[in-house]
């Protein structure tokens, strides 16, 4: 009885859940009808929890910059840095027989790296938009071009191949039964969603981003809590990365272009402002599930990527034209 | 203000001082067959941030104008071959009247909807893109197919110099294109009442209102125009290299945005000149192609470009940020 006054609680406090969970179960009954056999296959849905945590994570990372009326536009350019120090480190430990089977404790290292990473470049992006005033579409534009730039000299164009088998396990492996990158991408969804509801931190973030200078006049550190919410931003796309890297055994300063677009997506999707101030995980965790099936159900019904990448961005000014919609009918 | 703490004074000090250096470490920069081929590689890059400047002026930012290009040109191009169509002016028409088209969409979304520029052109790049390759087709049309009128148009030297070895180099004519449009777009904004608006818009979108600007004709002309821009210099891209390729422009937008931010404008909007941006165009071209010169690895390229955004940005802020003090 009293999980389900949770539950109509919850539903009052945010009926954009609500739709999203409407528009989720609307898009699995679609593709279940167009093609029944294929979609509804086991195989489909255990794909797509390896394949959608990347994407989600980058999508949550997108929604915490975008809590104080920011962008990241790095993340992607830190997604695939973070994986690519990783790898060039672990070709330098490389014994004869090669990376597969680095020791666990390099494989750690090689993870401390990737977040250290996250962390230095969310921090420069941080220090950039606080200390020295750029715009964050600006400072992320330049700072994602320098992040690229830097994975192009480190491997010189081509991907690095080969990663040790347990890094591959955080890409590829099973615990209790369930992706790795699933079980990862639950236990961190609800470590942010924790950190936003119920720390001084994510509340900060939330009032900075709703009223920036009511939160000056409240005494808010406004700049630490920029800083450190980028800072944050840099480690949820680093493991990312960590993720990207371990699932293709591969590391390259070009992958995953297309998620830039599909996470400023799914962050608006979920029901983020992207002029700050409102945002949850929850949101963001089923808008990217049910973009997941939209896609999935396409690819089986052999659209061409780029078709997807189409449907995409009619996708984003639905979005925004739907949300505009219902802002001015409230 | 006087003449030294003009913006465009320091860009052009910056350019001279760029110049002298890269001169310095390599002589051959000087040479005439090099600064030709560095004017020509102004002219597209030019006449995108010329739409870009439009945008950014008004408060606004365009990632979504390559992909019109690239629309622009390619569907141009199919439709020169497929009516057999041998001329010049019609398809420069076409295409920069398809990229207006597109260009209302963005403009649509942003006065109608009051969404973020940049997630409302995230969204209508993407769409005009993924259609193209995903409806239109995927294969470049190469020279043997390309219309003939184009290329000749795209070949039209000013001057012609003959090297000691025999060869002969040029000045693109399509330089005076670029500086037509250029002297054409700095007039509007100079000297029109929509231009004021346009400074107005980025200025103070409220205040523009009351004082009687119309919002929307303003928002559609910047996003039109700007549109416009991409779809010519698409169509004259392809001239000039003498193919149409439906994957170009991927990733233009940052260098383009770069130059535009380096001319002096600010992204909060009311700040910004073509003289500025074309400076800015200059300066991002000279150091991009100046890199082999001087004889630093190509693998650079995206580094020293980000690097340029970020103490670009970085000096207008401060700047700004002075002004408001």
């Amino acid at each position: 009885m009293k999980r389900q006054m949770d539950f109509r609680s919850l539903l009052n406090r945010d009926n954009n859940i609500v739709q999203l969970i409407a528009m989720t179960i609307l898009i699995f009954v679609v593709m279940t009808a167009l093609s029944p056999d294929k979609f509804l296959r086991y195989y489909n849905f255990e794909s797509i929890t390896y394949i959608f945590p990347e994407l989600g994570l980058l999508s949550i990372a997108m929604m915490i910059a975008m809590l104080t009326g920011g962008i990241d536009l790095s993340v992607i350019g830190i997604a695939n840095l973070s994986g690519i120090f990783a790898g060039v480190m672990f070709k330098k430990f490389a014994t004869d027989a090669g990376v597969a089977d680095t020791g666990f404790g390099i494989v750690l290292l090689g993870a401390v790296i990737a977040l250290g990473t996250g962390l230095v470049a969310g921090a420069l992006n941080g220090l950039l938009i606080t200390r020295l005033k750029i715009t964050p579409i600006l400072a992320t534009l330049g700072t994602g071009q320098i992040f690229t730039g830097l994975a192009i000299v480190m491997t010189g164009g081509p991907a690095i191949v080969g990663f040790p088998n347990a890094w591959a396990f955080i890409g590829n492996g099973k615990i209790l039964g369930l992706a790795t990158p699933f079980v990862l991408f639950i236990v961190l969804a609800c470590l942010i969603a924790f950190i936003l509801r119920r720390t001084t931190f994510g509340i900060n973030l939330m009032l900075i981003g709703t009223n920036p200078k009511a939160a000056l006049f409240a005494g808010l550190k406004r700049e630490k809590m920029v800083l450190m919410s980028y800072m944050l931003t840099g480690v949820m796309a680093s493991i990312a990365g960590i993720i990207l890297s371990g699932r293709t055994n591969a590391a390259k300063s070009d992958y995953g272009t297309s998620y830039l677009l599909q996470a400023v997506l799914i962050a608006v999707l979920g029901g983020t402002n992207p002029a700050g101030g409102r945002g949850t995980v929850l949101g963001v965790s089923i808008a990217v599930t049910a973009l997941m099936l939209l896609s999935s159900g396409f690819q089986i019904l052999r659209f061409s990527n780029h078709l997807i990448d189409f449907i995409w961005g009619v996708f984003l000014l639905l979005v925004i034209a739907i949300n505009a919609y219902k802002n001015r009918t409230r | 203000m006087t003449w030294f703490q003009k913006s465009e004074v320091v860009i052009a000090g910056i350019l001279v001082l760029a110049m002298v250096i890269i001169g310095l470490v390599n002589p051959a920069f000087w040479s005439l067959d090099n600064m030709f081929s560095l004017l020509r590689s102004n002219v597209i890059i030019g006449i995108m941030a010329l739409g870009v400047l439009l945008v950014m002026i008004s408060g606004g930012i365009d990632v979504s104008f390559p992909a019109f290009a690239v629309a622009a040109m390619y569907l141009t191009v199919k439709g020169m071959i497929y009516f057999n169509y041998d001329g010049v002016l019609l398809p420069f028409v076409a295409a920069a009247t398809m990229g207006a088209l597109f260009g209302c969409l963005n403009a649509f979304f942003v006065y109608k909807f009051r969404m973020i520029p940049l997630i409302v052109t995230l969204g209508t790049g993407s769409m005009v893109r993924g259609f193209l390759l995903g409806v239109v087709g995927t294969s470049m049309i190469n020279i043997n197919k390309m219309p003939d009128a184009l290329i000749e148009f795209g070949k039209s030297d000013i001057v012609n110099m003959v090297k000691a070895d025999g060869s002969t180099y040029g000045l693109t004519a399509m330089i005076l294109v670029y500086v037509g449009l250029a002297i054409a777009l700095h007039l509007v904004l100079r000297h029109t009442m929509i231009g004021r608006g346009v400074y107005a818009l980025g200025g103070d979108p409220e205040a523009a209102s009351r004082v009687g600007f119309n919002i929307r004709k303003i928002t559609f002309f910047i996003y039109c125009v700007a549109g416009a821009l991409a779809g010519f210099a698409g169509l004259l891209h392809s001239g000039m290299i003498w193919l149409a390729n439906p994957r170009d422009f991927v990733g233009l937008e940052l260098d383009v945005i770069a130059a535009v931010v380096l001319g002096g404008a600010s992204i909060f909007g009311g700040r910004g000149s073509v003289l500025g941006t074309m400076l800015g165009v200059f300066m991002l071209v000279m150091v991009k192609n100046s890199l082999i010169i001087m004889k630093i690895d190509t693998t650079w390229q995206r580094v020293v470009v980000g690097v340029i955004i970020v103490i670009a940005t970085a000096i207008t802020a401060w700047r700004d940020r002075r002004a408001n003090a």
